[in-house]
């Protein structure tokens, strides 16, 4: 009875559960109930994944009207991994944020910063897990608002010219991506995900389509900071608190490119194949530009947080090659990069955000000699970066192995070369962060200390994550491999 | 006529959306920017309900008399899209309250200045 409406649950607990989380007006109690809110997701998410995997993808009809004309809720496999991905970012960071945000923030602000944490857990979901177009747009404004004030809270004043300019270019791209759907909609009179599939190729080629196609592609672009659209996200990235920096670094981006997979493979995927539209040349083109320069400029940041903010950026290069290869091991690659980036970046951003807590701001300068105050740390940030740069053993290396064999399929020796060039420049970066922190001597008078175990735990579980998928590749390889090929429309 | 009044709506429609944009992206006042945003929000909401209205439908009430009606879909589409514009837009203006506190001016190349990124 209650596991089938898992999918409604999924989304409506954290919904409900923020307007609740903003009348209990003690920090402690506030912050209690969004982790267990937080948990008692990630257990719905675990539960509807197991559902996926065994008995295939799930269609739930909200208010029991039947799709096209009700919203329907659908969930395959490629859904059900990043609800895991989410809910899991959120777990893990949650009983980080309590002694984080308490030095962050002033304490009267912290039951809002819950209460916004929860709505923006709840659109994520809910642009996961829903099948309408429309409702997608919803849940995407839903979970961008929220992470507008996330941001805006940050500690410095710079957080709030950060903020403002996520608001205005988050809402161009949302704008964007309504405004496609519309052509969409114009052209085919549904909204329901899986009836546009059916019903585009009944209007094939018609100039509105491949115009609302052009719309919500860049739409989701600026959403998720495809280079060039990427202005907004180190400043985002690098003032907001460091616990919103590291649940929107691991978890916003990555919906937001789900989306477009969703868009690219199960809307058009039947009807326009992407080579017929040259989609693929620009997009590797502005992949490999991201991979590159976002690579370049993170290694002439100062400031910590920048860096690895521009390290997303070329990142989500890497997420968006494996779209544009358009082979089966290429999505593997992408989509196991959504996963395995999400873990990385959130583990660094969750040990830098320790080192902010100790020194204040996170500049190389400042890392001087933090190594002998804060070796575990420190250690993370070591293995966390390995992860970045894609050492064998850890979960960056079997992404960027998809993504190589992808190119190599396809003939393309330079990319593969391209790939392995931008994963020396995250040498050449984290490397600054290594040398810093191992090899300078520290400042005299320099009083930092391990952060919190409260803080340590979490962010390690995350280390843990980079190596254990790193070695156990079944289980996200394997589900990446499956959604992959769902999405390239082979029978499952 | 109908084509023209169709073209009509559409005509608008590019209009707003394009002025929007600039607006948002020529000014550097804070709120200015937001007048465009809004602007370009606003285009939308033409854009899906003006290709819903069929001249001379009527509410999709079934009544004797009436058989052409105009589709209510865009207009449901449109009244929550309506709603995310408020939102947004009380949220930008929020924002922009408290940049004036913390840099005492909504000029973005002030501010940028201020903190010495310019």
């Amino acid at each position: 009875m209650t596991l089938q409406h898992l999918p409604a649950l999924q989304v409506v607990v954290p919904l409900l559960a923020a307007p609740l989380c903003a009348l209990l007006r003690r920090p402690t109690l506030a912050w209690a109930w969004a982790t267990l809110v937080s948990w008692a997701a990630l257990v719905i998410a675990a539960l509807i994944l197991t559902q996926v995997l065994t008995t295939g993808p799930i269609s739930y009809w909200i208010g029991n009207w039947q799709p096209p004309w009700g919203i329907e809720y659908r969930i395959d496999t490629i859904s059900a991994f990043m609800l895991v991905l989410v809910t899991g970012i959120g777990a893990v960071v949650m009983p980080y944020a309590r002694v984080s945000l308490a030095a962050e923030l002033p304490a009267d602000r912290l039951p809002w910063y819950y209460t916004m944490y929860l709505l923006c857990l709840a659109g994520l979901l809910g642009m996961t897990v829903t099948g309408d177009a429309f409702n997608v747009f919803v849940f995407m404004e839903i979970a961008s608002l929220s992470s507008y004030v996330l941001i805006a809270m940050g500690p410095s004043r710079r957080a709030l010219m950060a903020a403002y300019q996520y608001l205005i270019l988050g809402t161009i791209g949302a704008t964007f991506y309504i405004i496609g759907v519309g052509f969409l909609y114009l052209m085919t009179g549904t909204l329901n995900i899986a009836d546009l599939a059916e019903r585009l190729p009944l209007v094939e080629n018609q100039r509105p389509i491949i115009v609302g196609l052009a719309f919500i592609a860049v739409g989701l672009s600026l959403k998720f900071a495809l280079f060039p659209l990427h202005f907004w996200l180190p400043g985002a990235y690098a003032y907001a608190p460091s616990a919103a920096a590291a649940f929107m670094a691991a978890t916003a981006t990555k919906v937001a490119v789900y989306l477009l997979l969703r868009f690219f493979f199960t809307v058009f995927g039947e009807a326009y194949p992407l080579p017929d539209m040259a989609i693929p040349v620009i997009w590797i083109g502005l992949s490999v530009a991201g991979m590159i320069l976002a690579s370049v400029m993170a290694i002439y940041q100062d400031d910590v947080k920048r860096m690895l903010a521009l390290s997303s950026v070329a990142q989500i290069g890497y997420i968006t090659l494996g779209i544009g290869l358009d082979s089966e091991v290429g999505l593997t690659g992408s989509v196991v990069h959504l996963f395995n980036h999400g873990i990385t970046k959130g583990a660094l951003f969750l040990l830098v955000g320790g080192i902010a807590l100790t020194t204040g701001t996170v500049t190389i300068a400042s890392l001087s000699g933090i190594a002998r105050r804060m070796p575990l740390t420190m250690a993370g940030i070591v293995i966390a970066g390995m992860s970045l740069i894609g050492i064998p053993g850890t979960a960056g290396f079997v992404s960027k192995w998809y993504l190589i064999l992808g190119a190599i399929e396809e003939g393309w020796w330079w990319l593969a070369a391209v790939i392995v060039a931008s994963s020396l420049l995250a040498v050449v970066y984290m490397g600054r962060i290594l040398e810093a922190a191992y090899l300078r001597p520290a400042p005299p008078g320099q009083e930092a200390r391990e952060m919190p175990l409260s803080m340590l735990i979490p962010a390690w579980i995350l280390v843990i994550g980079c190596v254990w998928f790193g070695l156990d590749t079944d289980l996200t390889a394997d589900i990446a491999g499956r959604a992959a090929h769902a999405l390239l429309g082979r029978a499952p | 006529m109908d084509i023209v009044i169709a073209q009509f709506s559409n005509t608008v429609t590019v209009i707003l959306m394009v002025l929007g944009l600039y607006v948002v992206l020529a000014r550097g006042n804070l709120i200015k920017k937001l007048i465009g945003l809004s602007i370009f929000q606003t285009s939308v909401y033409l854009l899906y309900v003006g290709p819903g209205k069929i001249i001379g439908g009527t509410a999709p009430i079934i009544a004797e008399g009436f058989d052409v009606y105009s589709n209510p879909l865009p207009h449901v589409l449109m009244l929550t899209a309506i709603v995310v514009g408020v939102a947004t837009l009380a949220l930008g203006l929020a924002i922009t309250v408290r940049i004036h506190e913390a840099y005492g001016t909504i000029e973005e190349d002030e501010i940028l200045k201020k903190d010495g990124d310019a």
